[in-house]
Order: structure tokens, then C-alpha cells, then sequence
């Protein structure tokens, strides 16, 4: 009963670690109107690798690639026709 | 790795019948990924109308918790993927330990939750039930607590369902030789383990993150 | 008969209710959906005698409010959106691609299993007293104000949309991986990429109603909520997050019945659909298109001008592929060797009562024409000619054209004809007084009026009788068919079609050996070699 951890998912692991101590860490740095963008564009860079590595979408064809956008195209459409209204209220 | 029982009628081997579960999970999250939308949208639209109250709710949620769980988080779906890789006849024990590990980190995270919600309890932070803040941010900082409320308690029972289903997988690994139907199982399972992960993952910048520095 | 077929596999309930045959699963969706039709028409019918005179003389007002919501949530839950999916699409599917079953076959089961729970539950709300929403559940009355059973209601339509959102994954998994070889995407007949299209609404539309019902209920629970304007929520949310659902699920209920429509029209005027790879991309685009539109039924409300011309626009887009698929089915018919069996007056009576739909929908798009036909019989009258005329007319077409197949039987055609074209009269003698009515500003959901709208109404409720007698119908014929109707041969058709080139009705795991495909769909003779099929 010889197994070691992939490299791959030891590398993800350890990355999206280093990602939480970075995200925390720039929470507190006032950034103005940038914080919550960096908060969502790390959290983005999380699920990418979540998705490439653990769900091994980077062995997936193109087929499982639009499946899995599919959710996030239209939670996309969702949120923008959704907030055009309450954005653009007088 | 012996197949049984057989295949159903309708795939051509096993493969087929595997793949296309695998996509049929796909689908799966695809809608799951709406069902939290449909909140992602309410945030937003009172993160946008209430910008300051969301940032001064947001101050008063638990962030060492919320780390504590991400960090809990991330490492059991670690734990899952290695399961997948570890699930052979010759390493099945590891497998189990694997997952057995992945649930206990899971029921840690629910733990640590409920210990989050006491304190938010405590501090008369619960929409509807016992709820004062700064008047001057009431009405905002309650919508933030109740999206706050609705949301994580969503993502729990998710959690739930994610650990009994895991605990149905390693007690069918521990007892008897890995099928390829139960290959294809832990694969559906561990997918939508990665899937709860990456929607806390969301949770945890909407949350916790905002008005820290302000 | 052949000897071996899915309706003699067995005879105990267990092969019933455990059955994890997809055909099976078909009938048993079949008999709850006649269920909850004929409970959501017996709503319509009381809701149209009432309104045959201007003072309120049946109900009172509060009993009115619980009646039309009973109608709209029955009907449109528990019978529009499962209809031809769960029922034909259901039965058809697996034999149209030349597979065994569905890809998930205890899914499936699941789902029925769901739907017949989430009904049970609906039905005890409606049993204890009722809902007086009206089936948007619009807040913040239903979460504040409204003394009903609101939340048990929503809770029956909560786990009715899982029943849905399972059908849809099922769907869009098998068409994907269990087409047989050489049945490429383009060989697809076009009612695949009519169940397609609409699956994919189920899957990535339905969640969002789910949450949005949960929101509901928690806020009626609590006492405050998203939707609850004392504290700085917005009703408005609300409005856009069910809208977000239930325009998309207009196109559900029509797309499916498109599908039906291409079958039917190719095979009685013996042609391949005009434009194939048009009508099949319209699909999508409605679909697509689809998601786009929502803000039309919010022109009033007050949401941003900004969303009202976007929303506007979007949807006379929708109406190019809508249109398409229209004129492709006229140039189908066009140098066809038609026949008038029953499918194709039910065909016909689609083309036409959906394209009247379609065409009064351009009205409502339009921003300001809408203001002033907002919440009026005008619009009562345009989504009843695209559901009622169009989709449950098409339900009905497919109903007659594949019963041979699910039942083994020959219907009477005398009847079935009689009843197509009793229902095209009794519902255009229905609903055509009401487009008069919303013009000349009658508004919906009340049950008295002035007493000048009479004349129409009492021409209304006239046609909802002969459209009651005319729905009754086939319910007659069709359970006379299946004990005393002939035989059906395997093709009664004549059609090329992978369902008709296995027996009537199918066994238990739809083909002898599997079918490999070589050619497009819809190659038919010139001419029919069949006889027409005169019971």
C-alpha cells in the first residue's frame, strides 16, 4: 500500500492556501473601491483552479467546458439585466 | 477491477454509462449554480443601494471563523480529489482514510458554523428573530444578515448532503472490492464536494471580506 | 398486439410504480396530468360562468381571487410544463433516438415521484381554504398582507420544480449520449431540438424560481425578508427574480409544442421541414432569446426606463425565430400531398391560433401600447392563444398522432376530427372577446365589471363551454379506443421516423437489435402507401 498525493493537487492546495492569506491580507489594505474587486477576482482565481485540478476540467473536452459555463453564462445574463434596472433607476 | 453488477441496458459499456453520468453532474451544477444566483443577485442589488451599511454589517461577521472554515474547506476537497486518485484495489484503505478524513473536516465546518451563528445570536444580529444594529444602518446591515443567514444556511444543507453522501461511498469502499460503479459514484460525489467548496469559496468574499478596511 | 410489449410486462401496482421503463413512466405522467387538467379547466369553467353576468351572483370576490390562482398555479405547474415533455417526450425520446431508455431511468421515476408530492401539496392548500395571489405570488402582498395559504402553495410548487429540473437534465444528457450510430445532431428529428431547447430553460430557469420561493417563504416565516419595503427591500427583486423563471418558462411550455408541430406537418403533407437547420437553430435562439426578455412584464412597475427599452427590444427579437419556424411550416405545406387526418387539423389549428398569439405578443412588447393593455383581458387573451391555443392544441395533435404507438389502438377519426375542430371554434369564441375586451380596458382578476362588457363576456363563456365539451372529447373516444379500437399496425403512418420501425406498442426495451441510422430525418414517400386509419 504504497500512494503519495498527485504533485498537481498537493500544488493546488498549497495555492489556493496561499490565495486565502493573500486575500485576508489585502481585505485589510484600503484599496478604496478596488477591495471587492480583488476579493471577487482572487475568489474567481480559486474556483478556476477548484475547477481545472480538482474537477479535472484541464482533461475535459469541449463538451464538459460548456456544461460547466453554461451556470455561469447565465447567472452572467441574471445579474446584468437584473441590475441594469436597479442601476439605472431615477 | 471486477464490473458488477453489469451496465444498464441503455449505455454500450462502462464507460459510456460513466461519462455520461459524469455529465449528467455537470448539469447538475449548472443548476445549482442558479440557485445560488438568484441570492447573488439580491446581494448585489442592496450592496449596491446600501454600500456603507453592507460594509459595516460586514465588519461585524466572525472573518477568524470564516478563514478558519475556508482553510477547512479547500483542505477536504484537497482530501476528495486525492480519494479519487487513491481509489485503486491495492490503496482502497487510504482511499477510505482519504474520505473519512474529507467528513470529518466537513462536520468541522458545520461545527465551527453553528458556533458562528450562537455568537451572531448572542450579539443580536438574527433578522426577524432579534435583530438591533446602529439605527443609522438598520435597514441595510438587516438585509446583509439576512442574505448572510439565508445563504450559509443553504450552503450548510448542501454540506449535509455532501458529507452523507461521502460517508455512503467510504463505507462501500471500506466493505467490499472497488466496482467501477462505485469509481463513477465517488466521481459524481467528489464533484459536487468541489462544486459546495467553490460557492464558499464566493460566500466567504461576499461576506466576510467587505469593509475591512474602511 | 405483438406478443412481448411494455404494457404486458407485468400487471401488479409494483410493476407500476417501481418502473423504471421510461414508457411506463409516460403513462403514469399521462394520468396525473388528466387529473390536473380537468382541476384546473373545472377552475376556468366556474371562473367563466361567473363572469357571464356583470354582478357577482356565484362567488364573492375573495372566493374569485382563489379560484383564478388555482386555475393559473394548477395549470400552469402541474399541467403546461410537464405536458408534452414528461408525457411524449417521455415515451418518445428514447425510441425517436434509437436508445433503451433514458440516460437516468431511477431520475426519472424520481421525478415523477416529485411532481406527484409537490401536487399533493398544492392540492392540500388549495383543500384548506386556497391562495389568493394569483399564481405570480407577487409581493409584497403574498409575503405580507395575503391571509392564504401561501406558503404551503409555494412549497408544492418548491419541490414540483425539482420534478422539472430532473426531466430537463435527463433530457439534455440522453440527447447528448445515447443517440443511435449515425444519428448526428443534424439527423435529430426537429421535436429533439424542440425538447432540447426548452431542457435547457428547465435546468438553468428553475433554481432561480426554487430560491425565489424559498425567499418568499422564509420572509413570511420571519417577517422580513428582500422583498419587504418597510426595511429598504424591494418588491421590484421579486418581480424580476420570478420573471427571471416564468418568461423563460412560457418557452417550455411553447417549444415543446413547436416540436410536436414539425412532425405533424411533415408527415401529412408527406415532405421534409422547409429549412431544417433554420427551424432547428430557431429553437435555441428562442431558448437563448428567451432569457432575455423577462423586464416585458414590468413596463408599469417602475423599474429604470433604461431596462424597459432593453427589455422591449429583446423581445421583438424573439419574435424573428418564433416567426421562422412559422413560415417554414407554411412552406412545408406548400406542393405537400396534404391529408386531414385528425394530428393535422390539430397541426393546422396551431399554426394559426399560435401565430395570432405570437402576433398580439409584438403589441404587448411594444412599450407603449403595454401601458395601456397592462393587467387586461388583452393579455389574458394573448398568452391563453400561445398556451391553451397553441401549446395544448399541439398537445393534443401529438397525442393523436402517437397513440397508435403508446397504445397499440386506432382511435375513432370521425370523432377525432370532430373534437379538432370543436375546440378551434369553442376556443376562438373563447378567447377572441377578450382581446376586445382588454382594448376597450377591462382588467383582469375581477369579478365584476360594467355592464357594457356583457355582450362579450357572455360570448366568452358560451365558447368556454363548447371548448369544456370539446376537451371532454377525446377523454370519451381515446378510453373507447383502448378497449374496442383495432388494432395498430407498427407504422400506421407511413412514417420514416425510428419510433414507427419498432411494433405498436413498443417492447420493453424499445428495439430487436439496435437501430443504426443512415439518412435525415423526415423522408417520406410522395405519397401515403397506408390507408388513412378509419376506425
Amino acid at each position: 500500500m504504497r500512494w503519495h498525493p498527485p504533485l498537481p493537487l498537493l500544488g493546488a492546495w498549497l495555492a489556493l492556501l496561499l490565495l486565502l492569506t493573500l486575500t485576508v491580507t489585502l481585505a485589510y489594505v484600503p484599496l478604496g473601491h478596488f477591495n471587492s474587486s480583488v476579493a471577487l477576482a482572487i475568489a474567481a482565481t480559486k474556483a478556476t483552479i477548484i475547477g481545472a485540478v480538482f474537477m479535472e476540467l484541464r482533461r475535459r473536452g469541449p463538451r464538459t467546458f460548456i456544461f460547466a459555463g453554461a451556470g455561469l453564462f447565465w447567472l452572467g445574463i441574471l445579474l446584468w439585466l437584473g441590475m441594469m434596472d436597479f442601476m439605472t433607476r431615477t | 477491477m471486477p464490473n458488477r453488477p453489469a451496465f444498464a441496458p441503455q449505455y454500450v459499456s462502462t464507460r459510456h454509462r460513466d461519462e455520461t453520468a459524469e455529465l449528467g453532474m455537470w448539469v447538475f451544477i449548472a443548476t445549482e449554480v442558479l440557485l445560488f444566483g438568484g441570492l447573488i443577485l439580491a446581494y448585489c442589488v442592496f450592496r449596491h443601494t446600501y454600500p456603507e451599511a453592507f460594509a459595516a454589517a460586514s465588519r461585524r461577521t466572525e472573518i477568524a471563523i470564516g478563514t478558519a472554515n475556508t482553510a477547512i474547506l479547500l483542505t477536504s476537497s484537497f482530501l476528495v480529489a486525492c480519494a479519487v486518485d487513491a481509489f485503486t484495489e491495492e490503496t482502497r484503505k487510504i482511499c477510505v482514510a482519504l474520505l473519512a478524513g474529507a467528513i470529518a473536516l466537513g462536520l468541522l465546518f458545520v461545527l465551527l458554523k453553528g458556533v458562528e451563528y450562537a455568537g451572531e445570536y448572542r450579539e443580536h444580529l438574527v433578522p426577524g428573530i432579534d435583530f438591533s444594529f446602529d439605527d443609522k444602518f438598520a435597514n441595510g446591515a438587516k438585509l446583509f444578515f439576512l442574505f448572510y443567514f439565508v445563504a450559509t444556511a443553504i450552503h450548510a444543507l448542501h454540506m449535509l448532503i455532501g458529507i452523507s453522501l461521502l460517508a455512503v461511498i467510504a463505507r462501500l469502499t471500506w466493505r467490499r472490492a472497488p466496482t467501477t460503479r462505485h469509481r463513477a459514484a465517488l466521481h459524481s460525489v467528489a464533484l459536487y464536494w468541489h462544486f459546495v467548496d467553490a460557492v464558499w469559496i464566493f460566500l466567504f468574499a461576499l461576506i466576510y471580506l467587505p469593509g475591512r478596511a474602511s | 398486439m405483438n406478443e412481448d410489449n411494455y404494457l404486458n410486462a407485468g400487471y401488479t401496482l409494483r410493476s407500476w410504480f417501481f418502473t423504471t421503463d421510461h414508457k411506463r413512466i409516460a403513462i403514469l405522467y399521462f394520468a396525473s396530468l388528466i387529473f390536473f387538467f380537468f382541476i384546473g379547466g373545472a377552475a376556468a369553467t366556474l371562473i367563466r360562468i361567473e363572469l357571464a353576468t356583470p354582478q357577482a351572483d356565484l362567488v364573492s370576490s375573495d372566493m374569485y381571487n382563489r379560484l383564478f390562482t388555482m386555475h393559473g398555479v394548477i395549470i400552469v405547474w402541474f399541467f403546461l410544463i410537464p405536458s408534452i415533455p414528461n408525457t411524449l417526450g417521455n415515451f418518445i425520446v428514447p425510441l425517436m433516438i434509437g436508445a433503451r431508455d433514458l440516460a437516468f431511468p431511477r431520475l426519472n421515476l424520481l421525478s415523477w415521484y416529485l411532481f406527484m408530492l409537490g401536487g399533493c401539496v398544492t392540492l392540500f392548500a388549495i383543500a384548506a381554504g386556497g391562495i389568493d395571489t394569483g399564481w405570480t405570488f407577487y409581493t409584497p402582498f403574498s409575503t405580507l398582507y395575503s391571509n392564504s395559504y401561501v406558503a404551503v402553495a409555494v412549497t408544492g410548487v418548491f419541490i414540483a420544480g425539482f420534478s422539472s429540473i430532473l426531466t430537463g437534465l435527463n433530457f439534455i444528457v440522453t440527447i447528448h449520449r445515447l443517440r443511435a450510430p449515425g444519428l448526428t445532431w443534424y439527423r435529430l428529428p426537429l421535436f429533439l431540438w424542440s425538447l432540447y431547447a426548452p431542457s435547457v430553460i428547465l435546468v438553468l430557469a428553475t433554481p432561480v424560481l426554487a430560491i425565489t420561493l424559498v425567499l418568499i417563504v422564509v420572509e413570511r416565516l420571519l417577517g422580513v425578508g428582500f422583498f419587504d419595503p418597510r426595511i429598504g427591500g424591494d418588491p421590484l427583486l421579486f418581480q424580476h427574480l420570478f420573471w427571471f423563471y416564468s418568461h423563460p418558462a412560457v418557452y417550455i411550455m411553447i417549444l415543446p409544442g413547436m416540436g410536436v408541430i414539425n412532425e405533424l406537418i411533415s408527415c401529412f403533407s408527406r415532405k421534409a421541414v422547409f429549412g431544417y437547420k433554420f427551424v432547428a437553430w430557431a429553437s435555441v435562439a428562442i431558448a437563448a432569446l428567451g432569457f432575455l426578455v423577462w423586464g416585458h412584464h414590468m413596463f408599469v412597475s417602475g423599474q429604470s426606463l433604461l431596462a424597459s427599452l432593453v427589455f422591449s427590444f429583446m423581445s421583438f427579437v424573439v419574435a424573428v425565430p418564433s416567426a421562422i419556424k412559422v413560415f417554414n411550416w407554411t412552406a412545408t405545406l406548400h406542393k405537400g400531398s396534404i391529408r386531414f387526418d385528425a394530428p393535422m387539423l390539430y397541426a393546422l389549428a396551431f399554426i394559426g391560433l399560435f401565430t395570432i398569439g405570437g402576433l398580439t405578443g409584438l403589441f404587448l412588447a411594444c412599450l407603449a401600447y403595454d401601458v395601456h393593455a397592462t393587467d387586461t383581458y388583452f393579455v389574458v387573451a394573448h398568452f391563453h392563444y400561445i398556451m391553451v391555443g397553441g401549446m395544448v392544441t399541439a398537445y393534443f395533435g401529438g397525442l393523436h398522432y402517437w397513440w397508435p404507438k403508446i397504445t397499440g389502438r386506432l382511435y375513432s377519426e370521425y370523432w377525432a376530427r370532430t373534437a379538432a375542430v370543436l375546440i378551434f371554434f369553442g376556443f376562438n369564441l373563447t378567447f377572441f372577446p377578450q382581446f376586445i375586451l382588454g382594448a376597450e380596458g377591462m382588467p383582469r382578476r375581477y369579478h365584476v365589471y360594467p355592464p357594457e362588457f356583457q355582450m362579450w363576456n357572455v360570448l366568452s363563456s358560451g365558447g368556454a363551454v363548447i371548448l369544456a365539451a370539446a376537451y371532454l372529447l377525446p377523454l370519451v373516444y381515446l378510453a373507447y379506443s383502448l378497449f374496442f379500437g383495432k388494432r395498430a399496425p407498427a407504422n400506421p403512418w407511413d412514417a420514416p421516423g425510428l419510433e414507427w420501425q419498432t411494433p405498436s406498442p413498443p417492447p420493453e426495451f424499445n428495439f430487436e437489435t439496435q437501430p443504426v441510422v443512415t439518412r435525415p430525418p423526415y423522408q417520406y414517400t410522395p405519397d401515403f402507401r397506408a390507408e388513412p386509419q378509419n376506425a
